[in-house]
């Protein structure tokens, strides 16, 4: 690459790509670990958001702007699941 | 200049985003995990996306990205409260250091599993309030 300013932003993507990496890494220890149900709502609902990260990063490292309608759609999609686990939570709570 | 501010955008949601995973694994309970899982992200996936709207400058991705950020804005506080209160109500522990618990025999149920957490809490119930 002859210019300067993209090979900085797309080694800047990788790097970024390894830290989210990392850091969904650890999410999902807690998923496995987590002690209780809701620890493991938690590290899920984590885990979609660290996705969508993960999705940005990815587009900027590849010029791929389509990548962001994922990226979108996994952001709904992970509130919806959020939601419905925390009523389910809160229904078996109550019933027991 | 424009890649090099979405190169440091770009680095600093990852940064966010590490500790967010760091605190989800090692703090110590739940009420306290939450605050990484839902504050440090969506702190880091809002750095990121203006990273991406900054290195792209088309009014689509822009826009894209504007819409994703506001509803992370609006929908993380609302999961993460979701998750509290139930859980909350099914009684799961608090952390022995707690000092602040003003739910505190109002929602918590009279089980075990809740008795047993309150126990050795520094907590005092709050004036005013009755336990049922």
């Amino acid at each position: 690459m002859s210019h300067d300013g993209p090979e900085l932003t797309e080694m800047a993507a990788n790097l970024a790509l390894a830290m989210v990496g990392v850091a969904l890494f650890l999410a999902f220890v807690r998923l496995v670990r987590g002690p209780t149900l809701p620890d493991r709502v938690v590290a899920l609902d984590l885990i979609g958001v660290l996705a969508v990260g993960m999705i940005s990063a990815y587009a900027v490292a590849t010029d791929q702007p389509a990548l962001l309608d994922p990226a979108t759609v996994l952001a709904l999609v992970g509130f919806l699941g959020t939601v419905a686990f925390a009523g389910y939570l809160e229904r078996r709570g109550r019933d027991e | 200049m424009s890649e090099q501010i979405s190169a440091a955008l770009l680095m600093v949601g990852a940064f966010f985003m590490l500790l967010a995973g760091l605190g989800v694994l090692r703090l110590p309970d739940l009420f306290i995990r939450l605050q990484a899982a839902t504050k440090a992200s969506t702190l880091g996936v809002g750095c990121m996306l203006l990273a991406v709207a900054i290195h792209f400058q088309g009014l689509a991705v822009t826009t894209r990205a504007a819409l994703v950020i506001a509803f992370f804005c609006v929908t993380a506080p609302v999961g993460a409260h979701m998750i509290a209160r139930a859980a909350y109500a099914a009684g799961v522990p608090l952390w022995e250091g707690t000092i602040a618990d003003e739910l505190r025999g109002r929602r918590r149920p009279s089980g075990e599993l809740a008795s047993e957490a309150t126990a050795e809490s520094p907590a005092q119930t709050v004036e005013g309030r009755e336990p049922p």
